[in-house]
């Protein structure tokens, strides 16, 4: 749970209500100049209505950009532990943004490197480089079409098998696996209950399927139990016929909270009540276990207990794309109905012999310790920035063994000031606000990596105090004894 | 044309809110499923007499129409600032993975805090970038590609023009060419049957690799099932004759 002070609360609503005024008079001043100057232009898009309406696009104008530099930072390197940031400029207080020929190297927090496979690998990287000269970047059609080579044959094998279910299948874009997946598995007349805080890609998919959509309280398998009561018993809205399907869909790690799902208490109640589980490995595969299969693995849940677990390549295997990995009969049914097999461009053949490659790696296939020694390496880093982050006096959420760190930043003033000074100390990090978190939690988000050594680590801890004591967010010291 | 009319006729005039509404018109610049072009000049005289605006999505035609292969507008000479938005994928001309949305800059800017697939996932792999700079910058350099994949695209019509009892039903423009029976054999699945026999007849005996159109359960498209060829600007005139060659042979057995 996230602890918010009341003196906190009260400030950060202020700032709110403050950058809300000053839009809102500069808006109206906008306003005025606009309708004299009207008089004399000619209106080319008359008659069309306005792209944004009033205070649709508020936030991006009056808030968002004052900074906008802090977001959007183009980098020139791969994404490894320290990455090259290109410095920009602007001459018109931020409303746009150049880009100049100087990068500064930095320290990279941000970047979901879990595994340390974004850099050049030396047994990862010529395979890929030898795919890319037998297959070219791109197959040019789709999966049923033309577009499944060996090396995808020999991926959905590789992941079925990593993550021990029976069939899997994969798609070029873990954002679409969703989206797409989920109005093939249900449709009118089928229910989902989803967890608060699930990703935008499962809201959209399960908005796109037509079912009912019921929302439970975050992580509460209690809360659970009653919308799950509740729903059988009324049925479907205004026939009250039974549901024909439920599916209730979880993550393995929540990217904002960095907190791990409550999976055997969630699994126990579906059992009980006969709904299906879909999860969402997103964050968790690769990145957490004993041998890095995910949130099943750690909490001992049996993989079979689970019927569909969906995850993605981008986040521990440095490539892009999602699998879903189910019993045979759902892979073969969705093979001959979900859109995204038949219409979407396959996988490009060099990400996916990335995808193998790292994933023989880490199973410890290309014949070294590699995988195992990356895996503890990453528990250990976790474990010990985030213990050293509370020792001092920061607020920060996540799960023991879990690599996303969020520290709490609340105020909208700080957002910009923590992300310029640690630019500043060549630090990189990634700050989040309203939308993507509720608006009195901003955060800035810290995804540690297996590729950071621990004087990286030290580092970034003494960087981050600096730049803490300076902008002010241990809001939770420890008390010394 | 004449359905568009009557449908923005329609809902124009019966709703005064129609005014402060967001409209839009969604069209593709080259159909995948049935090889047609969209008349674009028809689409903008309608869309300036009503007052919508028109996102395109040009995945087929980006790269292959227009004197240097800037698509749809640059063919029918329609200033690309009438379009407001303009999608395509990257998988078709450009021969890598992604897309692109462009538009005047208000809307683009706008896209990057509001689009969901922009903000909530990962972004493109760098070494697909290159890809597409790379195949952009070839196109602009060498437009004669063009006039290869045109006269490929004529080649193969000509040569498919007598085959037995099949007829091609895409226009003249499309690259992706679409076979139909020129009278149904009764059902949709027998249909299918007969193309997939003779599609695999002439992958075996022959080594031409094409492919039937597919339909998922979920699709609401109700245009009739076909065996599609992509004619590529790659292909030399001896693989035309010979794919055309090898159709005409199958056909004449399978549908005799």
């Amino acid at each position: 749970m996230v602890r918010l002070p009341y003196l906190t609360a009260l400030t950060t609503l202020f700032s709110y209500g403050l950058l809300f005024a000053f839009g809102q008079v500069r808006d109206f001043i906008r306003y005025i100049l606009d309708l004299r100057k009207s008089k004399n232009l000619q209106c080319l898009v008359q008659g069309y209505a306005p792209i944004c309406l009033g205070l649709e696009d508020f936030y991006t104008r009056r808030l968002y950009l004052r900074i906008q530099d802090c977001f959007n930072r183009p980098i020139a390197s791969a994404p490894d532990s320290w990455i090259d940031v290109v410095e920009r400029y602007s001459k018109d207080h931020n409303k746009t943004l150049h880009r100049t020929s100087k990068t500064s190297k930095c320290l990279n927090l941000g970047s979901y490197n879990y595994l340390g496979f974004a850099a050049a690998d030396e047994f990862c990287t010529p395979r890929v480089i030898e795919s890319l000269k037998e297959y070219s970047p791109s197959t040019c059609s789709a999966r049923v079409d033309g577009g499944t080579t060996k090396l995808h044959a020999e991926l959905e094998e590789l992941v079925a098998q990593f993550v021990r279910k029976p069939a899997a299948i994969v798609f070029g874009m873990g954002y679409a696996t969703n989206s797409a997946i989920i109005p093939s598995l249900i449709g009118k007349g089928g229910l989902i209950v989803s967890d608060s805080l699930n990703h935008n890609s499962i809201v959209n998919g399960s908005r796109g399927s037509g079912a009912t959509v019921q929302v439970f309280q975050h992580n509460s398998a209690a809360h659970l139990e009653e919308v799950l009561r509740e729903q059988i018993a009324e049925g479907q809205p205004r026939t009250h016929r039974p549901w024909k399907k439920i599916i209730v869909i979880v993550e393995g790690i929540y990217s904002m909270e960095g907190e791990l799902c409550k999976l055997p208490d969630i699994i126990d109640v579906c059992k009980k009540y006969k709904a299906y589980t879909y999860l969402d490995e997103a964050h968790s595969i690769g990145a957490i276990g004993r041998s890095g299969r995910g949130v099943c693995e750690l909490l001992g849940v049996d993989t079979a207990d689970v019927d569909i677990m969906m995850g993605t390549f981008t986040k521990s295997f440095g490539s892009c794309g999602g699998y879903i990995a189910a019993s045979k009969e759902i892979i073969q049914h969705l093979k001959n109905t979900c859109p995204a097999h038949f219409y979407a461009t396959s996988m490009s053949p060099p990400s996916v012999q990335q995808v193998i490659s790292a994933i023989k790696v880490v199973i410890g296939e290309d014949g070294s310790d590699r995988g195992a020694r990356k895996l503890a390496q990453i528990r250990e880093n976790s474990n010990f920035f985030r213990f050293e982050l509370h020792r001092m006096g920061f607020e920060v959420l996540g799960d023991d063994d879990s690599p996303v760190m969020p520290i709490m930043l609340y105020n909208p003033a700080k957002i910009p000031a923590f992300s310029r000074e640690c630019l500043r100390h060549n630090l990189a990090v990634v700050t989040v606000a309203f939308p993507a978190t509720p608006l009195l939690l901003a955060r800035a988000r810290i995804c540690l990596s297996a590729s950071h050594t621990r004087e990286d680590m030290i580092r970034a801890l003494d960087v981050l105090s600096t730049v803490g004591d300076l902008v002010g967010i241990k809001y939770f010291p420890i008390e010394p004894q | 044309m004449v359905s568009l009319e009557n449908t923005l006729e329609e809902l124009t005039r019966t709703n005064k809110r129609a005014e402060k509404v967001r409209r839009y018109i969604v069209v593709e610049g080259l159909y995948q499923n049935s090889g047609q072009v969209a008349p674009l000049n028809e689409i903008v005289r309608l869309k300036e007499k009503y007052r919508f605006r028109v996102v395109l999505d040009e995945s087929h035609t980006f790269g292959v129409l227009g004197s240097s292969g800037r698509g749809l507008t640059e063919y029918y000479g329609v200033p690309v600032e009438k379009i407001d938005i303009i999608t395509a994928a990257m998988g078709n001309a450009l021969a890598t993975d992604g897309g692109f949305c462009t538009g005047s800059v208000r809307v683009v800017d706008h896209q990057r805090l509001s689009s969901a697939g922009y903000v909530f996932s990962a972004s493109l792999p760098p070494y697909l970038a290159t890809a597409a700079i790379s195949a952009v910058d070839y196109l602009e350099e060498n437009p004669s590609v063009l006039a290869t994949l045109r006269n490929n695209i004529a080649l193969l019509r000509i040569g498919l023009s007598d085959v037995a009892e099949l007829e091609v039903s895409s226009s003249p423009l499309s690259p992706i060419v679409f076979l139909n029976l020129k009278k149904s054999k009764g059902s949709q699945e027998e249909d299918l049957q007969l193309y997939d026999k003779i599609v695999s007849r002439a992958f075996h005996e022959d080594s031409v690799f094409m492919v039937t159109s597919r339909r998922t359960a979920l699709d609401k498209c109700r245009l009739p099932l076909g065996i599609r060829l992509f004619v590529s600007a790659g292909h030399s005139e001896t693989d035309i004759l010979k794919a055309c060659d090898s159709l005409k042979r199958v056909a004449a057995l399978e549908l005799a």
